[in-house]
């Protein structure tokens, strides 16, 4: 369960170039919910993600994950809570690691780490398993750099990493943008298969809204740092990309009209 | 060259694979371009000397270099995560504290070790030249640390320090505190590095002030060489070929000064090494330029 309420993030404040990244944004998520979150550029999908796992501070507001509040922790100090899938394929894994030892990182996860071997022989086996669900042949290639493999294979591997420990949060931040069709549509159905396996709470950001309308339980619009639409099941309700974009026109001339209001 | 001037170059290199270990640990595995060393190497002689004429145990003296130069290190590590200082200057700053703290340590420009016990001592016997068991026992020393490090770095704090220096966002997102993995990293590095120093005061006949200049281009020049002779992403290998780098390049440079007719003095060491290593860093560019 994710609880936002009235995230408040500002970068540059009190320069000229000061921008309101997120501005007083509340989402509730139910444990297991699996969340599509789209917007335009600019609309704060990415600062959420990094305010949730961390990587950006928050001016004001609340993150609270099963109860337990996130505001003010470290990045490393969430890890334990919040698994992460970037965009980039080369930023999830390492690249001068082994795929086992990546893995064996990813399996410790929110632990101390001491200064027994990373890769344990019993530990190996499952890596071989989650790896063999991948059916991309890389479970004969543990040892193998991981700098080795395509875009696609190390993103594969970053979300069995981010699904390996358990975790309350799943963030996927554009995981698939940087992936050619076919390839973006393996680490798709991938993603969906993790999420339902392991029932995992997730926030996946997309810049796609066909992408965002078939997959999902709930579809949430961002503008200007706020959730402007928050539709449930939009797949059984039968929506199409039109129908998005002529809410999003409406959402956007609100609030072109609200700003009109203020300058009054 | 002579036998002397052989062994004496031999081991003066493995001393210097230490240094090189350090380095390689540093610059290479956690991307901190660190000056510490030129300041922790002759910390590390400066405490074991000052600790060995005082009447202290060789070896309990080379053990408290080791932790002055974990401390060091730390310094450094601090000054960069905790204050924010950048990593370059960082390594400065505490490399120039260092040469005041040298000199309070030993209370003058140097210390010597000429009649004092030395761990060297300790293995001496009746039936080997002075001159091969010095090598000998720094071989052990330097294959023992190559395999704790190997070891270390395959652990899960190794790991984690390996994934900080290459993707340091990753690594926070799979729980790594990435500050704290560069202060120990660090320590790490720099009580190598004084390790060294400790070994070298010793087999040399006692520490001076000035022996730290050019550590970090001589540790660096290791680690290149050792690279461009292995092509390998394999840590075993790359540690190995970083020790053989410091054991190449010192007999090389033996071989230069050695070789009368170039008419090199020893004053002009760190020139040479400046230049190889400018050589070594400008050829692989050129060569890729051209297949390109």
């Amino acid at each position: 369960m994710l609880t936002l309420k009235d995230l408040r993030v500002v970068f540059n404040a009190g320069t000229p170039i000061q921008n309101v990244a997120l501005d007083g944004l509340a989402l509730h998520v139910p444990a297991g919910q699996f969340v599509t979150v789209i917007g335009s550029n600019g609309a704060g999908k990415s600062t959420l993600l990094n305010a949730i796992s961390g990587e950006v501070t928050l001016d004001e507001g609340s993150i609270q994950i099963d109860g337990m509040e996130m505001a003010g922790l470290s990045a490393w100090r969430r890890a334990g809570h919040v698994a992460r899938v970037f965009q980039d394929p080369l930023a999830g894994t390492c690249e001068d690691l082994s795929i086992e030892e990546n893995l064996a990182l990813a399996d410790a996860r929110g632990q101390r780490r001491g200064l027994g071997r990373a890769v344990r022989r019993e530990r190996r086996e499952e890596y071989r398993e989650q790896l063999r669900l991948l059916d991309l042949g890389l479970e004969d290639r543990l040892e193998d750099p991981i700098g080795l493999l395509s875009g696609g294979q190390r993103q594969s591997v970053s979300l069995l990493m981010a699904a390996l420990r358990p975790s309350r949060i799943l963030l996927l931040d554009e995981h698939t943008a940087a992936l050619d069709p076919r390839t973006a549509d393996y680490v798709l159905a991938l993603t969906r298969k993790l999420v339902k396996d392991k029932g995992l709470t997730t926030l996946m950001v997309t810049h796609s809204m066909r992408q965002a309308l078939e997959i999902g339980d709930r579809l949430v619009m961002l503008h200007r740092g706020k959730v402007a639409l928050d539709v449930a099941e939009p797949a059984n309700k039968g929506l199409g990309v039109p129908d998005l974009l002529e809410m999003f026109q409406r959402v956007r001339a609100e609030a072109i009209s609200d700003d009109a209001l203020l300058l009054d | 060259m002579s036998a002397y001037a052989f062994w004496g170059a031999i081991e003066v290199g493995l001393v210097f694979s230490l240094v090189a270990l350090a380095v390689y640990l540093s610059f290479r595995v956690l991307r901190f371009p660190d000056l510490t060393v030129d300041g922790s190497f002759p910390l590390g002689a400066a405490v074991c000397a000052t600790l060995i004429s005082m009447g202290w145990d060789p070896f309990a003296a080379t053990a408290m270099a080791f932790l002055a130069g974990a401390l060091a290190g730390a310094l450094t590590g601090w000054l960069n995560v905790g204050l924010r200082i950048m990593d370059l200057l960082a390594g400065i700053l505490v490399m120039i504290a260092l040469y005041s703290i040298n000199l309070r340590i030993m209370g003058r420009p140097n210390v010597p070790l000429i009649m004092e016990p030395t761990v060297f001592n300790a293995f001496q016997s009746e039936g080997l030249d002075d001159m091969l068991l010095r090598p000998a026992i720094l071989l052990v020393v330097v294959i023992a640390a190559k395999l704790l490090l190997d070891a270390f770095l395959r652990s899960q704090m190794g790991l984690a320090m390996r994934a900080t220096g290459a993707n340091p966002r990753m690594a926070r997102a799979q729980g790594v505190p990435t500050g704290g993995v560069v202060v120990i990293g660090l320590a790490l590095s720099n009580a190598l590095c004084a390790l060294g120093g400790a070994l070298f005061a010793q087999s040399q006949g006692g520490a001076d002030i000035s022996m730290g200049i050019g550590t970090i281009v001589i540790g660096l020049a290791a680690v290149i060489v050792g690279e461009s002779l292995f092509h390998s992403r394999r840590l075993v290998w790359m540690t190995l070929a970083v020790i053989i780098g410091a054991v190449l390049y010192r007999f090389f440079v033996a071989l230069a000064l050695n070789a009368d007719m170039i008419g090199l003095e020893a004053q002009d060491l760190n020139l040479i090494t400046a230049v190889l290593v400018t050589i070594a860093l400008v050829v692989p560019m050129l060569r890729r330029r051209r297949r390109s």
